[in-house]
């Protein structure tokens, strides 16, 4: 089994906590995060349910103590917030003390504010700051800055896998020496632009959304921001540092299949999943728990539990949950939500709960961990799969 | 009934780009999806909007549409007895 | 540790760079600060069924891609990694407006699945068939440079793959244009080949699709050997300096060894000195080459520089209209490529004869 890249750190602000811990608290009382949209100005305000987090804009820039004139966009905003957390878990003060980098998963990056601003720039000159917001490389930058990160800085765009890519380029960065430690993860916040996107093609529900089950509506849009510090071995020994657990497999496959749909056959999930495993040096059997992609979409969880069937077995399928059901779908951040509610599994052993669900598919036998439970567990397997039939699965250990 | 099946021919070519097919070439019963004019789910969901936009049709669940959108004839009879606008 | 070989190479961009046998001999004077790029035959390489949907940028990304595909004589890649600053800018702008417009109602899917950034890279997966790795960049002015940093590790994990890393950027009507209003494009019309010595604010806009098939060995129709890329977010003019000079010692090289430098200048009097800085000190008794006066600047603009090198390797020629300086060398073997855009997103890397 391959030891992996060491953990040091995560962040995470969501629907259900404004911390790694507030989200444990939240998962371990199954409290989820969906509602009725409270901030963001849209027509479809009583139509869907989403993860929003309650807090204003004002409320986010008092967090991170920033001057009234800024250019920081809500997805920006949160992103900061939860690296600095990560930063701060991994008691890092000293950036510059070794090469260190940062990526960044996002969809729709400063999407909030061009919505907000966009027909009236002529007009209003002050809110030009915001023009450059278009560029989703804006907001990574305007994180990179707050925290101090001057060297290697990119943002990865894969739709809802973008985070779990920015986790398996970072791995496989310090794997190969060229960086020393890196903040690897995603943010999205909830915009008009996804709201109504997601809505065009239907599968947005109107009720809590339930993954894996027969009934299922289609999914919540959740916002989120998630981050993990993850280091060399070198610094982990050289500092003593407290390894919180391991990214010890990674892959990536394309579905080919269509533009936004996934095949009935879950051929590029199932890719991703078995190359994951190689990578980790594992074999099916050593998962113990899956936290599934599960958004609760009709096509989504089929072709995702064919996939999972054809490299577990049906009856022999690990636990597996989705716990989108407590923060809606964060899209580009929920790889590294989901990481991070990996590596508290791993720490507590605690499966946290598939809510919602009531009635077995009628496709094949799956049936997700309905309620919270002890088990003591080693290795995780986490997919996360998107548009452009962008499919990753990350691997974390203890 | 002849005058709405042309107006949707011309509205799928306009809706769906459909730049290289002429009016003439989609037959009243041709299949638009699959082996006819190989429309895909996509294009589906695009002809619920044009449903809901210039009909006053509005379908909840995109299902329905599959067997409404057979060809240009069945969903002329469909948009004629349903059509709110 | 295997190398890094471009065994194929094509670009669109304002100028007609797709015709083999014009090396930017012929180019268009451009009189406005937004132009477009010089559009080949796109129906000669996709399918009309295809091309329905596809926005310009994917048509240049899926055009590009095959040429490229094809001079490297490789079928299917091991991976398909884009770059893009702005993603598919045009659907996304007309989705945007139409939210905005129509109160968000009669709104249709098209539209917005074509605007995610990584639609270039997904249906060129898709018209392949290829269900290897597949990511998208989106970095601003490294969006290009941190593709091929990512096939550059891939190489060095898994020597026998073929990777394909492109760039792709378009223009969108009035998201490009709200950037005239934030000072990153100039106000005023001005002629593109006298872009270098327009002493005002900002610059110009362009477009364009750069594709690469990058591999581990040295084959028959290698262009150039990647030896080394870099990027960093934020420096000041002498930290670049320096970082440079450590790049090119890292290489077991020393600046004597560097033939030509292929530089991002954008004609921008605020953030030109970063290359003047170089052209004026370590870099003064060398080639120097600038192309953003004929392509224009967007942010896989830089990929250009890539092409340009691999260009003059393969031709022994150097265009006369990207020369600033009278220096000239001979049989080139060592190209470097610096570039940055508004102080941010720095890239360096060294291309080499092979």
């Amino acid at each position: 089994m391959s030891k992996g890249i060491a953990i040091t750190g995560m962040g995470i602000i969501s629907s259900i906590g404004d911390t790694v811990e507030d989200n444990f608290h939240a998962l371990r009382s199954t409290v989820h995060g969906i509602s009725r949209i409270e901030f963001l100005e849209t027509k479809h305000k009583d139509a869907i349910m989403v993860g929003e987090i309650k807090k204003t804009n004002k409320d986010l820039e008092n967090t991170l103590g920033l001057p009234a004139i800024n250019s920081f966009s809500r997805t920006a905003m949160i992103g900061a917030i939860a690296a600095k957390e990560a930063l701060d878990n991994a008691k890092i003060d000293s950036i510059d003390k070794y090469r260190t980098g940062f990526v960044s998963g996002t969809s729709v990056g400063g999407m909030d504010m061009t919505e907000r601003h966009y027909l009236k720039y002529h007009e209003i000159k002050e809110n030009r700051r915001y023009i450059e917001a278009q560029h989703a490389g804006f907001t990574t930058e305007s994180i990179s800055n707050y925290l101090g990160i001057r060297g290697y800085v990119s943002t990865i765009s894969t739709a809802c896998s973008s985070a779990a890519n920015a986790i398996m380029l970072g791995a496989r960065m310090i794997k190969a020496g060229k960086i020393d430690r890196i903040v690897v993860g995603g943010t999205d916040a909830l915009s008009k632009f996804t709201i109504n996107g997601f809505g065009t093609l239907m599968i947005l529900s109107d009720e809590e959304c339930t993954p894996f089950d027969e009934n299922r509506k289609g999914l919540n849009l959740g916002e989120a921001a998630a981050y993990l510090v993850l280091e060399s071995d070198e610094i982990v020994t050289k500092e003593n540092k407290e390894v919180l657990g391991r990214v010890s497999g990674w892959a990536n496959a394309n579905d080919a299949y269509h533009q936004t749909a996934s095949s009935s056959d879950g051929e590029g999930a199932y890719l991703a999943m078995k190359k994951a495993l190689e990578v980790a040096n594992i074999s099916s059997e050593d998962i113990d728990y899956i936290n599934a992609h599960g958004t609760a979409t009709p096509n989504n969880d089929l072709s995702e539990g064919v996939a999972m069937t054809r490299i577990f077995g049906e009856d022999t399928i690990p636990t597996f949950s989705s716990t989108k059901a407590f923060t809606g779908h964060t899209l580009a951040a929920a790889g590294s939500v989901e990481a991070v509610y990996s590596i508290l599994s791993l720490r507590e052993h605690l499966i946290f709960p598939n809510l919602n669900f009531q009635t077995r598919m009628k496709e094949f036998s799956l049936i997700p961990q309905t309620e919270l439970i002890s088990k003591e567990m080693k290795t995780i397997l986490s997919n996360s799969f998107g548009f452009g039939g962008n499919c990753s699965t990350l691997i974390f250990t203890r | 009934m002849a005058e709405l099946r042309e107006e949707l021919k011309e509205k799928i070519i306009e809706q769906l780009s459909l730049e290289d097919i002429e009016i003439g070439e989609i037959g009243d019963d041709d299949p638009l999806f699959g082996d006819g004019l190989g429309l895909d789910s996509i294009d589906a969901l695009e002809l619920i909007v044009l449903l809901e936009k210039d009909y006053g049709i509005k379908l909840k669940d995109p299902k329905e549409g599959k067997a409404i959108f057979e060809s240009v004839g069945v969903m002329a009879d469909y948009i004629s007895k349903h059509r709110t606008k | 540790m295997s190398g890094c070989y471009i065994n194929g190479i094509a670009t669109i961009t304002a100028q007609p760079t797709t015709d083999p046998n014009n090396f930017l001999e012929d180019v268009i004077a451009f009189d406005e600060v937004i132009f477009r790029a010089t559009d080949p035959d796109y129906k000669a390489y996709i399918k009309p069924s295809a091309m329905r949907r596809m926005s310009k940028s994917v048509k240049m990304g899926v055009t590009t891609s095959k040429i490229a595909l094809a001079s490297s004589c490789i079928e299917m890649p091991d991976a398909i990694i884009t770059g893009t600053g702005m993603g598919c800018k045009q659907d996304s702008e007309k989705f945007l407006e139409k939210i905005l417009h129509n109160d968000e109602q009669f709104l249709t899917p098209t539209l917005f699945i074509q605007s995610t950034h990584n639609t270039v890279g997904g249906q060129i997966a898709l018209g392949l068939g290829c269900k290897a790795y597949n990511v998208t960049y989106v970095q601003g002015a490294v969006s290009f440079e941190t593709s091929i940093i990512d096939a550059h590790l891939m190489l060095s994990e898994s020597p026998e793959k073929n990777i394909l890393v492109g760039g792709i950027d378009e223009i969108a009507k009035n998201s490009t244009l709200l950037h005239t209003l934030d000072g990153h494009i100039k106000n005023k019309n001005i002629n593109v080949l006298d872009l270098l010595d327009s002493n005002s604010k900002g610059t110009v806009c362009s477009e364009g699709a750069t594709f690469v098939v990058l591999g581990s060995e040295r084959k028959e129709n290698s262009l150039a050997k990647i030896v080394d890329i870099e990027t960093k977010n934020a420096a000041t003019p002498d930290e670049i300096k320096k970082d440079i000079e450590k790049f090119i010692d890292r290489q077991g090289l020393s600046i004597n060894d560097i033939d030509a430098i292929v530089l991002g200048n954008n004609g921008d009097i605020d953030f030109d000195h970063y290359y003047k800085n170089l052209q004026n000190s370590i870099f003064s008794e060398k080639e120097q080459l600038c192309y953003k006066h004929v392509i224009g600047e967007y942010h896989t603009a830089s990929a250009v520089g890539f092409w340009i090198a691999s260009k003059i390797f393969e031709t022994n020629k150097v265009p006369s209209v990207l020369k600033v300086n009278n220096i000239s060398a001979q049989n080139h073997k060592n190209i470097l490529l610096y570039n940055q855009y508004r102080a941010k997103n720095h890239s360096i890397a060294l291309l080499q004869r092979c």
